[in-house]
């Protein structure tokens, strides 16, 4: 972080020649050229971007194509994994999981907004929020942490609740076919209250013109809700999708913690990005792990960019 | 906005750490060309360039913080580093994980490293990736050969890859027949000396004293007391890289059966012992328990646990099934020492090692689990019967440490994790064990092949 300085007043001078050399009419260049500080503001990312995001990618590249000696192995590291008996169903348990979770995020973070937004009293309204917000920070591994308890009838303080459900041991609880729910539900508890504070904000940026002039023409809450603020909110849901998205194909904490403390009842090699675990450190191959993870990377963005687009987010008004 | 980028933040840090530690890794490939090492040294690994008394670095779990100190105490001159990591417990593997991060790196392993696993040397004494194996070999010349003898015999199997030993034993962990003297005699029931009996005084207790246990088959460990005292050829490594899987023998029928039928009456559920779960139902009512050796401390007499009070509890040689002459049994656990191929000073590594396994100030004056070391284990034993706690002698508990079957393997993978993975879901859904036998055959198979082994 030393060395950033310097180099930063060098980026800033050269590029601030050129933007000047050609771009006079447009704003933008001329707004970073009048402002070079904020080549400042913007370098501790770009460098920890660079460091820790793009060139461990890169790197993972090269790890994909070649073999454990450094030759070239074209997809040979692909077709290994994708063969893999722990492959397809990893990718079927977060595909289950993706669809229970962003589903529920979409439905329920939108009505809850809504609903906390049409809340005119003021003391409940921001209460909600606080609330909902509360869980959010108990992040990653300390949510699932306190799941472990929620999810032991034995320990559980709704065991009554799990039990009216069938539910007597925790074995039973983590059986294969309600995991998928189970980390949705968690994920959801954890994320869902950041989402509807924003979607909040958001509601509350729709032009009170725009409301009044609906209500004026005889719409009641619900037509408002559905007709006006709803399609106003696509760009942020679209926003919600994209970030929950990456979050979720990235499934690992809740899983493996699942996993060492139902002693192995649940697999460690759940997820994909579990299973990239167990062939870099049980398997040692690092080649193989890198190609799970480029695989991952790509679905991640192509499903993105569906995102992006269907929903309008860098549409301009 | 914190509690979401933080939430997105942990997740993407999993999979970065990998592709970050590997990053790394490639900055400091330049530092480890020069080793320093001859091509084979004078104990059958080369060695790296000793300095006599240069510091080792010591990893123990947090049991064995008490085993460093005790050397430490013994030996003040050495200089050690201790720290402190999970011990690889529970499947996480960190032992090998750091390892192979250190391989990559080409520096940082530690000296000695203790593990809670039994499935450590099938690792370490491969090279793995171009690199030289991590544990050192032990029976040229490193360790004395006098020292090496006197561990149990059998006990240094795990250690023991392709003939060669590289690692040493710190606890035994073979299972034997645990149970409720008083209880017994209150019942009227005999110590049963066959599997057959046992079963059939399972199906005895489940009609006339229904609630009460005579075992459990709810932990990851299930195969090993069971289906490994059972002859199961489920887990057989002749090789290093080579598994033999025979899942539908009567040796594994016999086992998965009388499993089925106990659990269907109630008197061996499908429960883990460390569950708040088996505490609430079955305490006060374990009849008796097949178990492994540390049963005693970490369950019946534990405070935290059954708390089963002092004079009730005896112990019983692993069962023979009818008609053969000689009983053998499982082994769940039981901890190992490591010397790194790599240390600059395997003299006091060795110091260090030695030292922990055999010397009485730790394992007979300190540890909680049987020794390895034979002789260690006489004098632990006499200390365990001088306690009083014990309603019976412990010589079946010494019987049992040498009757260890040598037909179940151990592979680099975790039996433990398939059965849980595989079995112990389909048992609660409902399924038998029998039925699930050709389920749990194809899981092993898989794993075997997917860490490299050929499997027959």
């Amino acid at each position: 972080m030393t060395l950033a300085p310097p180099s930063d007043q060098l980026t800033v001078d050269a590029s601030g020649r050129r933007r000047s050399r050609r771009g006079s009419g447009r704003p933008a260049g001329r707004a970073f050229a009048r402002n070079p500080i904020g080549y400042l503001f913007v370098s501790p990312y770009a460098l920890l971007t660079i460091a820790f995001g793009i060139i461990p990618s890169l790197y993972a590249v090269l790890l994909a194509f070649t073999n454990a000696d450094g030759g070239f192995a074209g997809f040979d590291n692909f077709t290994k994994v994708v063969g893999d008996f722990r492959f397809w169903p990893a990718v079927f348990h977060v595909t289950t999981y993706l669809l229970i979770w962003l589903l529920a995020l979409v439905v329920f973070v939108v009505g809850l907004a809504l609903v906390v937004h049409a809340v005119s009293v003021r003391w409940v309204s921001t209460t909600l929020r606080f609330v909902y917000y509360l869980p959010g920070a108990l992040a990653g591994a300390s949510s699932v942490l306190l799941w472990l308890f929620v999810l032991d009838p034995t320990a559980s303080p709704v065991s009554g609740l799990l039990s009216a459900m069938g539910f007597d041991s925790f074995v039973q609880v983590i059986q294969p076919g309600h995991l998928p729910a189970i980390f949705a539900i968690i994920a959801f508890w954890t994320g869902a209250g950041g989402w509807i504070i924003i979607m909040y904000g958001a509601l509350n940026n729709i032009s009170t013109d725009v409301i009044e002039a609906a209500r004026i023409d005889g719409a009641n809450a619900v037509q408002i809700a559905l007709r006006i603020q709803l399609p106003m909110l696509r760009k942020w849901v679209a926003y919600m999708g994209v970030m929950s998205l990456a979050a979720g194909t990235q499934l690992f904490v809740e899983p493996q913690l699942l996993s060492q403390a139902s002693n192995a009842v649940v697999p460690n090699d759940y997820s994909l990005n579990q299973l990239a675990y167990q062939y870099a450190f049980q398997q040692n191959d690092f080649n193989g792990a890198a190609a799970i993870s480029l695989i991952l990377l790509v679905v991640a963005l192509l499903l993105s960019w569906a995102f992006v687009t269907r929903g309008g987010l860098f549409e301009k008004e | 906005m914190v509690g979401i980028h933080t939430l997105v933040r942990s997740r993407r840090k999993a999979s970065t750490v990998a592709v970050m530690c590997a990053a790394t890794a490639l900055l400091t490939l330049a530092g480890c060309g020069g080793q320093g090492s001859s091509a084979n040294g004078p104990h059958g690994f080369p060695e790296a360039k000793q300095e006599a008394s240069s510091t080792i670095t010591v990893w123990v779990d947090a049991d064995r913080q008490a085993a460093a100190k005790a050397f430490q105490k013994a030996n003040p001159d050495t200089k050690i580093k201790v720290v402190t990591y999970d011990g690889s417990a529970n499947g996480s593997n960190s032992f090998r994980t750091k390892v192979q991060l250190f391989d990559r790196a080409g520096s940082g392993w530690p000296d000695v490293v203790f593990s809670s696993q039994n499935n450590d040397a099938a690792w370490a004494s491969q090279k793995s990736g171009g690199k030289q194996a991590f544990a050192a070999v032990l029976d040229k010349g490193l360790v004395p050969k006098d020292t090496l003898s006197n561990f149990t015999q059998g006990s240094l199997n795990p250690c023991t890859v392709d003939g060669r030993v590289y690692c040493l034993r710190n606890d035994l962990a073979q299972a034997v027949l645990w149970y409720d003297k008083s209880l017994l005699e209150q019942f009227g029931y005999a110590v049963p000396t066959t599997w057959e009996e046992y079963q059939a005084l399972g199906e005895k207790v489940a009609k006339e004293h229904p609630g009460y246990i005579i075992g459990t088959a709810g932990d990851a460990w299930t195969p090993e007391v069971f289906m490994w005292a059972s002859k199961c050829q489920a887990n057989d490594a002749p090789g290093p890289k080579s598994l033999t899987v025979k899942t539908d023998s009567t040796e594994c029928k016999r086992a998965a059966s009388m499993l089925d039928a106990l659990r269907q009456n109630g008197t061996v559920p499908v429960v883990s012992v460390f569950t708040p779960e088996f505490l609430k139902k079955y305490s006060g009512k374990v009849l008796m328990m097949p178990g492994p050796a540390w049963y005693a401390g970490a369950i019946f007499n534990n405070p935290q646990s059954l708390n089963v009070p002092a004079g009730r509890l005896g112990v019983a040689a692993p069962l023979p099934w009818k008609g053969e002459d000689k009983a053998v049994t499982g082994n769940v656990g039981g901890g190992t020492w490591f010397i790194s191929s790599h240390s600059k000073n395997l003299k006091a590594a060795e110091k260090f090692v030695q030292f922990v396994t055999t010397a009485d100030d730790y394992q007979v004056n300190v540890a909680p689990g049987y020794p390895a070391y034979a002789p260690a284990a006489q004098k632990w034993i006499a200390k365990q019967e001088a306690s009083k706690y014990y309603a019976t002698p412990l010589q079946p508990v010494v019987t049992a440490a040498s009757q260890v079957w040598d037909g179940w393997g151990y592979p680099t993978f975790s039996q433990e994790a398939i059965w849980a993975k595989t079995m112990t879901p389909g048992i609660t859904g409902g399924k038998s064990i029998a039925d699930l036998l050709p389920t749990w055959q194809k899981a092993i198979e898989n794993q075997a092949k997917v860490n490299g082994y050929a499997v027959k």
